[in-house]
């Protein structure tokens, strides 16, 4: 229970921020900061049985049918990461407090930022593959949100976007290697997973597998080439920089592959692929890093070289290097974040992130600059800070390389070279920007920030120190068990000391330290750093090449099945119901039934006449169009004929209500619109069209004789069998609706929601004048509102209110129901929008339909939802007999209140869509 | 006997319909269709009615019930729109 409070706090808590906003700044940061320290507390809460070594495991079913089930586990990777997510996150929420100024919107920024932690816990907690890759999509819709806060700028913008394709993209690969790792395993669940080591590396698809899980760590860990999202997202505010690149997002990839360690390491592929990766990411953005002018560029480029690293000691799969990049995720969390927010307090303070213009800040900003250069060295690998210590574990692991043979040496020599740029930027960083003359035209006089707002910073500075100078008192347990838990079994012996004697891996810090600094003052002094403008990434080149090349496919395909015109839409899907429907005819042959279908009587046979020659004269006098719905009416009619001769009460009732319901909403319409249809097809066009239709036409006769001439035997059985058992009611059809496919009802009901109050939306203000004659050129009749209809109309409107009543009462077990008593009621209430007009009407009906609309909705999912107080599943009814005085016997069934949310939406929105388009050509006075 | 009045009962409504549609075809204006269209909905009630009574059937009342209210109103509404062009205003 505590695992997925932890998750649920942030996730459902992100809606406090945005109330809390109302109260001021203060208070939304204040609810954000609480929101998360309660998770912390109940995250260490369970240190003692973590550092134990203990593994905390929770579970429910979700979606069992497909291997989706919430589970959730706490080991010592889990935690850990948890624990940066946790405590950088309120470090950063306590930072974004001050960071962000008073025209920013604060309240949305701790929402997305409170989800997207929600997300990133959801990930690290996760014991089920499925379930992690749901929570990976939520980080990087939520990181699209938090790149693109600043949404006025264009590069926030486009920056989002291209984090969003980049990382999506990367998710849809994962997608496919975790179902392919579920396949070759024949679960999700983690445990069975890890377990399955030998059958996974043996299988002919884990190469397939590897690839497609590499590509979405590689991809959301910004590694080369994927890497050129991650400099773009830094247009987004300097606490989400702090954020997304220190602990979370771009540790997501990494989390992934020390997650899945125990399975997929060890391979020649995985050597080669996840070393090479990291590799060429370290030295590439180590270099890349050193020419960068802005303060965020470079700490993004030294980002993208770090995650390298810890690819690369993942991919080395000897147990140390493992230990050594997950002691690297702990330091590299910690110096980049305070790094950011360094980067983001000097450019709060002084209006500029740029170093050519930023000189000499140590004068206006001591305290901030000293908490800079620990970092700095930190991030550097000088020795007393954490990023010593497990750089040197790096290059100790380098230099046990068997797998390379003769070529030994290159694993060394470029981690050597990136420790030689490293040192050069972090150099850079430090004295281009708080020494090396004056500040150059800055916007502002730099000065210290707000008290509050170095504390972060301070504190995470702090934790470097205190790491890097007694591994062994604070760090030690941590990466114990975090590591234990990656390597699923012993630990290897290693010892988290700043002395070893005099080693090779000393040298090669030695020879990092004195090049970098070196390299860093022949760049500024020899070459004038500041004059070299690097070209930008070829990376963003194809991406956009891509991107376009996309675009102008899907538009392609996009316009050559989509042109607007709704006959060939309709030819289309003709043709293919044809295709379809045809197939089996085609596989077995056509053949009849031994049952006759039996004679038609002569009362049927009429109204089969009526029924073709109206369908016909429909298509003969479609361009007349008021004609054309005369004939319609007709067919609807004979159609709901031969539902009560077919013995289907409820399809007549419906059928008879939606004809007179569509009739008015079809003049309602034809009101506003030609009153004749251009010939506009060729000969040829019809020829076809005609064509088809008899073909489709034929078809579905063809399938109809199929069935009649069966021995019926088909499902209907087992319905009405179950109605009164199962359901409690005798009207199937009515049960079938309400009870045993209530859930597509309730859907429906949706959809008819959505419908009316999307015409609303598109037409509800719209106005038109009324033309001064009829289409025959003659005057409108004068009276509006005839005093017979009037007087007819409200006679009518209380009968027919108890008829509908009645019906929606007894539709449980006799025909009816709420969607049929719902069209009485709102066929009732039209009529009287038609005889005395919309004035008179709304006057003494005040119905708001938009709010009944929710009010029906609402109840029909409560009514869902009432069930699981009972344990059962969405929307299982319960029924029982009451024997009430008056009233006689009344089966009363959970689903009548169902059919009440039905009802209800069905009048809304029946009264929304007619009273809107009917107020269209309405004018102000009556 | 009631059996055999209600054949030629139906058998009356039958061609009582097929001369609606006869009306509809012709026309030749569209208040004589309107008023076939009204007829032919009076004569669909007769039908169900006499149905009702030959099956000894409740449903068949109900839907003729409705059947009537339906028909009226769409009688109005196609009226409507003729007389005055706006049906809703």
């Amino acid at each position: 229970m505590t695992l997925l409070l932890i998750i649920l706090f942030p996730l459902l808590g992100a809606a406090l921020p945005a109330v809390a906003v109302r109260w001021g700044r203060n208070a939304s940061a204040g609810a954000a900061a609480g929101v998360t320290a309660i998770p912390l507390a109940l995250l260490l809460f369970e240190t003692p049985r973590v550092l134990a070594g203990g593994t905390i495991e929770a579970g429910w079913r979700w979606v069992p049918a497909i291997g989706l089930d919430l589970t959730f586990r706490l080991d010592g990777l889990g935690f850990l990461f948890a624990l940066l997510i946790l405590g950088i996150g309120l470090l950063v929420i306590l930072y974004a407090r001050y960071y962000l100024s008073q025209r920013d919107p604060v309240g949305r920024f701790y929402v997305f930022l409170l989800l997207f932690m929600g997300a990133m816990l959801g990930i690290v907690l996760s014991d089920n593959l499925l379930l992690l890759l749901v929570f990976w999509e939520l980080t990087s819709l939520s990181s699209f949100l938090l790149i693109g806060y600043w949404k006025h700028h264009a590069d926030a913008r486009q920056g989002a976007r291209m984090a969003l394709a980049i990382t999506g993209g990367g998710g849809l690969a994962l997608l496919a290697g975790v179902l392919l790792l579920g396949h070759i395993v024949g679960s999700f669940e983690l445990p069975v997973v890890l377990r399955s080591r030998e059958l996974i590396q043996g299988s002919p698809l884990y190469l397939p597998m590897l690839t497609l899980i590499l590509l979405g760590a590689f991809t959301k860990s910004a590694q080369f080439p994927f890497h050129f999202w991650l400099p773009h997202a830094m247009s987004a505010p300097t606490p989400v920089s702090a954020y997304l690149h220190s602990a979370t997002m771009v540790k997501a990839g990494v989390f992934l592959l020390a997650r899945l360690y125990p399975v997929l390491s060890g391979s020649d592929a995985w050597f080669y692929l996840v070393s090479g990766t990291g590799l060429v990411t370290l030295v590439f953005a180590a270099y890349v890093a050193m020419f960068k002018h802005d303060l965020k560029g470079l700490l993004a480029y030294s980002t993208i070289s770090h995650l390298g690293l810890i690819m690369l000691l993942f991919g080395l799969s000897t147990p140390l290097a493992a230990v050594a990049g997950v002691f690297h995720i702990i330091n590299h969390a910690t110096f980049k974040a305070s790094l950011f927010m360094a980067a983001g307090i000097i450019d709060h303070e002084s209006g500029s992130r740029d170093m050519r213009r930023l000189n000499g800040l140590w004068k206006y900003m001591p305290h901030t600059a000293t908490l800079a250069m620990v970092a700095a060295a930190s991030m550097a690998g000088v020795p007393l800070f954490n990023g010593f210590l497990s750089k040197e574990m790096f290059f100790t692991e380098a230099l046990e390389l068997h797998q390379t043979g003769t070529l030994w040496w290159i694993v060394p020599a470029a981690a050597t070279l990136a420790g030689v740029f490293a040192v050069a930027y972090s150099l850079r960083f430090i004295h281009d920007v708080f020494f090396n003359g004056e500040p150059v035209d800055l916007p502002r006089t730099p000065h210290e920030p707000p008290r509050w707002m170095k504390v972060p910073v301070e504190i995470l500075v702090v934790l470097c120190l205190l790491v890097g100078i007694f591994p062994a008192y604070t760090v030690a347990p941590l990466l114990n068990v975090a590591a234990g838990s990656v390597l699923g079994g012993p630990l290897p012996e290693f010892d988290l000391a700043i002395w070893h004697g005099f080693t090779f891996p000393l040298l090669m810090s030695v020879v990092a330290l004195s090049g970098g600094v070196l390299v860093y003052f022949a760049l500024q002094y020899r070459f004038n750093l500041h004059m070299i403008v690097q070209s930008p990434s070829p990376g963003r080149r194809f991406y956009n090449r891509g991107l376009a090349w996309l675009t102008g496919l899907s538009e392609i395909v996009t316009g050559g099945l989509q042109n607007g015109s709704l006959q060939r839409y309709l030819a289309l899907l003709v043709t293919v119901i044809l295709l379809a429907g045809a197939f089996p005819f085609w596989q077995l042959g056509w053949y009849s039934g031994s049952r006759s279908p039996g004679m038609m009587d002569g009362g049927s046979g009429v109204a089969w006449l009526l029924l073709v020659v109206s369908a016909a004269c429909t298509v003969i006098w479609h361009r007349q169009r008021l004609l054309a719905l005369v004939f319609v009416g007709v067919t609807g009619l004979m159609v709901s004929l031969i539902f009560v001769r077919f013995s289907a009460p409820d399809l007549a009732l419906t059928q008879i209500l939606v004809e007179v319901v569509s009739i008015i909403l079809l003049l309602l319409a034809l009101y506003l619109l030609p009153q004749t249809t251009p010939r506009e097809s060729s000969v040829t066009r019809r020829m076809r069209d005609a064509g088809l239709a008899v073909a489709a036409g034929l078809g579905a006769a063809g399938l109809v004789w199929a069935v009649l001439t069966r021995p019926q035997d088909t499902i209907s059985g087992f319905f009405l069998e179950q109605s009164v058992p199962g359901g409690g009611g005798s009207n199937v059809v009515n049960v079938i609706l309400v009870d045993f496919r209530g859930f597509d009802t309730f859907g429906e009901i949706i959809v008819l929601a959505i419908a009316a109050l999307g015409i609303y939306a598109m037409i509800g203000g719209l106005r038109v004048e009324r033309p001064a004659l009829d289409p025959a050129r003659r005057p409108w009749a004068a009276d509006s509102h005839p005093l017979l209809l009037r007087v007819a109309s409200r006679i009518l409107l209380p009968l027919a209110l108890m008829v509908s009543v009645y019906l929606l009462l007894r539709g449980h077990n006799e025909p009816g129901g709420g969607f049929i008593a719902g069209l009485v009621t709102a066929v009732a209430l039209i009529t009287q929008y038609l005889a005395s007009g919309i004035a008179w009407t709304e006057a003494r009906l005040r119905l708001d339909h938009q709010r009944m609309i929710g009010i029906g909705v609402l109840i029909a999912a409560l009514t869902g939802v009432a069930s699981w107080f009972f344990g059962a599943p969405f929307l299982t009814s319960a029924f029982a007999h009451w024997h009430l005085p008056v009233l006689g016997e009344l089966p009363l069934a959970s689903a009548m209140i169902f059919d009440l949310g039905v009802y209800l939406t069905v009048v809304a929105t029946t009264m929304l869509m007619l009273v809107t388009l009917g107020k269209i050509g309405a004018r102000e006075e009556v | 006997m009631l059996a055999a009045a209600i054949t030629i009962a139906l058998a009356a409504i039958s061609l009582a319909m097929l001369l609606n549609l006869w009306r509809l075809l012709c026309g030749p204006d569209l208040p004589d269709r309107i008023l076939a269209l009204d007829t032919l909905y009076i004569n669909t009630i007769a039908l169900l009615v006499l149905l009702g009574i030959h099956f000894d059937s409740l449903v068949y009342f109900e839907v003729s019930l409705l059947i009537a209210m339906m028909g009226f109103i769409g009688t109005v509404v196609f009226s409507k729109y003729v007389l005055r062009g706006d049906v809703i205003e």
